[in-house]
């Protein structure tokens, strides 16, 4: 995944201030908050097509977000003078007329609006509304919610801009390429729209704890990696777990393009079905067996895969393998070409090269669009309670623009066995004569799965950990032997972990026949 | 049997600069759809607020469009700025169309721009122009006047249309194909693709195919655990039909048997306990164990009648005349030439892919020497004629001609009797989105306009949907927005435009046949034709 290899490269750098979020703790209510909807809970109505609440809804507006008035607009108002008064009634005038087609959506409700969303004090508590994004889809994302009228919002991204990405990234230039994108999408989009205020994370979503996440009402994100999309799922189910009052329930909401291609979701973190719940909805590729690579080939992305794994490591032609340098991929193309001769194998090209080995998936700037403007039209609706959205009810738009226009939107129902929402373990097929290895590595392709690097243990028993290193080499014989030989029996629960994932992922075994 | 590589020498130097730039969409139109982008030339008739049609052109000035022009008579003005991205506090006062073009233009340098104020005899003027434009398309609500210029002008130079209206959370658009629009390089599915020939194999296959299983029994494990699932499938129909009096597994019952003949015939002594290939060939039998079929799209495309004379000249047509009667001679379709991944060795491999290539590069030659009688003076381009070939069995017609289209009445009897079963289905069955088509199409000359009105003037084309609730609803979310549009919808339906109009543009994917509503409120389409 290109976006997996972009985090690795840039996983040793650390920001050079920690995030210090300046708020204080939200208020501890007495009660845990029950993992059902708490009565209280504020989400807007809109989401739940049920009859319309009462203005106990406004409960969201929590103590912390009242603090968190800007500090500016007060100050001047106590040094107004005459003239600066009458500028800010132009101001204020010109604010009013700029908005007008989307006020006018906010304040007339139409039949299926919640009455709710056009009193005052919640018309009001919008300007608050602080936002988080991310990912890919980052620039479509920014005009988008600019375009809302959200005025806080945070951007993430570590990545820096690549030619590549002019043909869709298009708050980027040129001259932009090789500085930071959250960077420079903030400052163009803070420019172009007035009064937004965009702060930009040149992180990885993984440098931030829980605490800064808090602080947000909704994150929305246009993740290019599935890996990211679950990190971020998981720490939004923890707070929304963890959380005393509805305000710890931070919808979130995930949209991804392939090609003509794409999805929009909504998450009700805690309530509604959850990424992970979704997760077997992106089964990776199935991958080409070392074997076929490293003696059959048949296709000329085997002898791109042979000249990526097997020839570079052998002849290490440079230091370490970087992707985007051409004089690497050129290597490697010209292996794969050779190789590709001496088997007869057609069609090797330099393109090929470089989407085989950095799993390019192809983006275009229409299908991003389409998908980054849904996903802020829900956060609108969800901000404003102007419309219905989806979450409760339907909480999955797919999109494929490839032969004509096709949308299925539809109701993604929560699994009880989520590793991260669910409650209870997941069964885990095996067969009792497979060793721990062969176990472990097919948690990799398990649709369900996924994990890369796991380790696993049972009840009183540690099997296999990564780290750290001194338990990685007493656990490691465990590796050649078979389930049966560990003492596990059908029925037991084992826990699994992985660095990528701030979780446990239980399950149970499922044997596929008795040994004999 | 080997086949000389067809390949250039190896380029040793990278990609230009604008190929990688544009290597994310390369991938999904490549060099020739890129080509096709870069020389076309768009004209934006804008009015209204204007926005879906900006966020269009942003979607076509990012992959590299070749021209395009912007006419507006507008000036901007302060609630400009709050829908449409492409302004900004110094463009207050002047041209909106000026505007946007330079700051579109900033997007991507290899892309022409030029705007115009435009008023009714301005745009005729500017529709003058000798080079003409590759698709219009126009925001709505318009003065019918300039409504009736550019469908003068689409009909006279058989130019596409694009309409687009974008109120509130609702939207729709339409495309006008000036005739019948055929589309070979459709991109399907790469799963749907293979071809395989199991149940008409040509003597080269067959003979490949008995030469390698002849003495299978006495294969080593490793010979027989790499024998192609294809070579497998064909020596167990040859075993199957001789136990069956020479007939194929056709039924659904017999191709279970047949999978289990397949099955059993899988070692299981081996030290692997079991055989990958095999496990292909069974999963291989219900998807690729066919009798080739004729598909309906290209039935269409076989007994199209032409109307226009001129159109029967176009290569397209010759090409697919020549087909037609290589179909009835042969009763089947040219080979498509591909063969998808399977365990096997190396050479095994690459001979057996040339064995389907070869019978499609004869099939192909068959079909281009017909074309070519038939063409007379007409060029025929033989690589066009070997995609049409490959690409036979989903070439498309979008747009047809030639038959009656039901009237807007019949449609709309049909979509609420759909509505009446999808209210008793629930909500797998979704509701019909025409209701915001007609609805939006009541207010398409006056941006605002109550519900009350709407409703009247919706029961007066379609008196069908008097006291619909649905209508009602819709009718009062769309005065609500008294003709405002709403960033996120248009920039929704900018991108699908985007999406359609590099479709036609490059004659790749299949376009939408011919209108497609978004409702904002429940996020999903509804494509009809109307």
């Amino acid at each position: 995944m290109a976006a997996e290899k972009d985090q690795r490269a840039l996983a040793d750098w650390k920001p050079e201030t920690p995030p210090s979020p300046d708020l204080t703790e939200p208020h501890r209510a007495a009660a845990k908050a029950a993992p059902t909807l708490p009565n209280s809970y504020s989400l807007p109505s809109s989401c739940t097509n049920a009859s319309p609440k009462p203005p106990a809804s406004l409960t969201r507006l929590s103590p912390f977000l009242v603090f968190h008035f800007n500090p500016e607009s007060i100050a001047i108002c106590f040094t107004m003078s005459v003239e600066t008064q009458r500028a800010a009634d132009i101001a204020a005038d010109s604010e009013t007329i700029r908005w007008k087609y989307l006020d006018q959506i906010r304040r007339n409700p139409g039949p299926m609006t919640d009455p709710m969303a056009v009193e005052e004090e919640f018309l009001a508590q919008f300007e608050k509304f602080k936002i988080f994004g991310a990912g890919g889809l980052g620039c479509e994302i920014l005009k988008n919610l600019a375009m809302s009228k959200f005025k806080d919002i945070h951007v993430i991204d570590m990545d820096t801009i690549d030619i590549s990405n002019l043909n869709r990234q298009f708050l980027f230039r040129k001259s932009d390429v090789g500085k930071f994108k959250a960077e420079v999408a903030a400052k163009f989009v803070e420019q172009r729209v007035k009064g937004v205020k965009i702060t930009a994370h040149n992180n990885r979503i993984q440098d931030f704890d829980e605490e800064f996440y808090k602080q947000f009402q909704l994150v929305i994100c246009g993740l290019d990696s599935i890996e990211a999309r679950r990190w971020i799922n998981a720490m939004l189910v923890s707070i929304a777990e963890e959380a005393e009052d509805p305000d710890g329930i931070k919808p979130l909401i995930d949209g991804g393009t392939e090609g003509f291609k794409g999805q929009a979701r909504v998450i009700l973190p805690s309530i509604t079905s959850c990424i992970e719940c979704q997760l077997d909805m992106h089964a990776p590729r199935a991958a080409v067996p070392l074997c076929t690579i490293a003696s059959i080939p048949r296709q000329p992305e085997h002898c791109v895969e042979w000249a990526h794994v097997i020839a570079w490591e052998e002849e290490k032609p440079f230091p370490k393998l970087d992707k985007d340098d051409p004089e690497h991929v050129t290597w490697i193309y010209q292996k794969a070409l050779k190789r590709a001769e001496e088997f007869n194998i057609p069609g090797i090209t330099y393109s090929l090269t470089q989407g085989t080995i950095k799993n390019i998936i192809p983006a275009i700037a229409s299908t991003n669009a389409i998908i980054a403007a849904a996903c802020c039209n829900e956060a609108f609706k969800i901000a404003t309670n102007s419309a219905p959205c989806l979450g409760f009810e339907n909480n999955y738009m797919m999109y494929s623009g490839n032969d004509s226009i096709y949308t299925y939107t539809f109701k993604h129902e929560k699994k009880d066995d989520c590793p991260v929402c669910g409650r209870e373990a997941r069964p885990l097929e095996a067969d009792p004569n497979m060793t721990l290895q062969d176990l472990l590595d097919s948690l990799a392709i398990r649709p369900e799965a996924q994990l890369k690097k796991p380790s696993i243990r049972a009840e009183g028993k540690t099997l296999y950990m990564q780290v750290p290193q001194s338990l990685e080499e007493q656990t490691r014989p465990n590796l050649s032997k078979s389930l049966k030989d560990l003492g596990l029996e059908n029925g037991q629960e084992v826990v699994v972990t992985d660095p990528a994932f701030p979780l446990e992922f239980n399950f149970y075994f499922r044997f596929k026949r008795e040994s004999s | 049997m080997t086949e000389i590589l067809a390949q250039t020498p190896p380029i040793l130097h990278g990609p230009s600069d604008k190929e990688r730039k544009y290597d994310r969409q390369l991938r999904l139109w490549a060099a020739s759809g890129q080509a096709a982008l870069e020389s076309a030339n768009i004209l934006l008739i804008n009015s209204g607020p204007g926005t879906a049609g900006i966020e269009t052109l942003k979607n076509l000035v990012l992959p590299g469009i070749g021209k395009f022009t912007i006419a507006d008579n507008a000036a901007v003005q302060e609630v400009d700025l709050g829908v449409n991205f492409f302004l900004d506090e110094s463009s207050l006062g002047k041209s909106r169309a000026q505007c946007c073009t330079e700051l579109l233009l900033e997007l991507n340098p290899e892309v022409n721009g030029s705007w115009n104020s435009t008023d009714t005899a301005s745009l005729q003027r500017l529709l003058d122009v000798p080079e003409g434009f590759t698709m219009i398309m126009y925001n709505l609500p318009l003065q019918p006047e300039m409504l009736q210029v550019i469908e003068t002008y689409g009909r006279q130079h058989g130019t596409p249309l694009v309409a687009i209206h974008s109120v509130g959370f609702y939207s729709y658009f339409r495309i006008a194909l000036p005739g019948t629009f055929p589309i070979v390089d459709t991109h399907p599915d790469e799963t749907a693709t293979t071809d395989l020939r199991l149940l008409s194999p040509w003597p080269e296959l067959s003979e490949f195919s008995s030469e390698m299983t002849k003495d299978i029994e006495y294969l080593d494990h490793h010979e027989h655990g790499h024998i192609p699932m294809v070579v497998i499938l064909l020596h167990y129909l040859n075993i199957w039909k001789e136990e069956h009096n020479g007939a194929y597994p056709t039924a659904y019952s017999e191709k279970t048997a047949f999978r289990e003949l397949v099955s059993k015939a899988m070692r299981r002594d081996n030290p692997e306990g079991g055989e990958e290939n095999f496990e292909e060939a069974v999963a291989a039998v219900m998807k690729h164990v066919v009798a080739p079929s004729l598909p309906s799209s290209l039935k269409q495309v076989f007994e199209y009648e032409h109307k226009d004379e001129q159109q029967s000249k176009s290569s397209f047509w010759i090409i697919a005349e020549a087909l037609k009667e290589f179909y009835a001679e042969h009763q089947r379709l040219p080979v498509a030439g591909g063969l998808l991944d399977m365990k096997a060795q190396s050479n095994v491999y690459i001979q057996l892919q040339n064995i389907y290539k070869e019978k499609a590069r004869q099939d192909a030659n068959d079909v281009f020497s017909r074309a070519q009688k038939i063409s007379g003076d007409v060029d025929i381009d033989q690589a066009e004629v070997e995609q049409f070939c490959t690409n036979a069995r989903f070439i498309k017609l979008i747009n047809t001609t030639g038959e009656e289209p039901p009237s807007m009445g019949q449609i709309i009897e049909r979509e609420l009797g759909n509505d009446e079963i999808a209210a008793i289905a629930g909500p797998e069955m979704p509701m019909s989105l025409i209701p915001i088509y007609l609805a939006l199409g009541a207010s398409s000359s006056t941006s605002a306009a109550s519900a009350d009105d709407i409703i009247a003037a919706v029961l007066e084309k379609a008196p069908a949907l008097r006291n619909n609730e649905r209508l009602t609803q819709v009718a009062q979310e769309l005065s609500r927005a008294a003709g405002g549009e709403l960033h996120n919808i248009s920039a929704v339906i900018g991108g699908m435009v985007a999406q359609e109009i590099i479709k036609i543009i490059t004659k790749q994917y299949i376009p939408i046949d011919n209108t497609c509503i978004f409702d904002g409120i429940e996020s999903r389409c509804q494509v009809l034709r109307l």
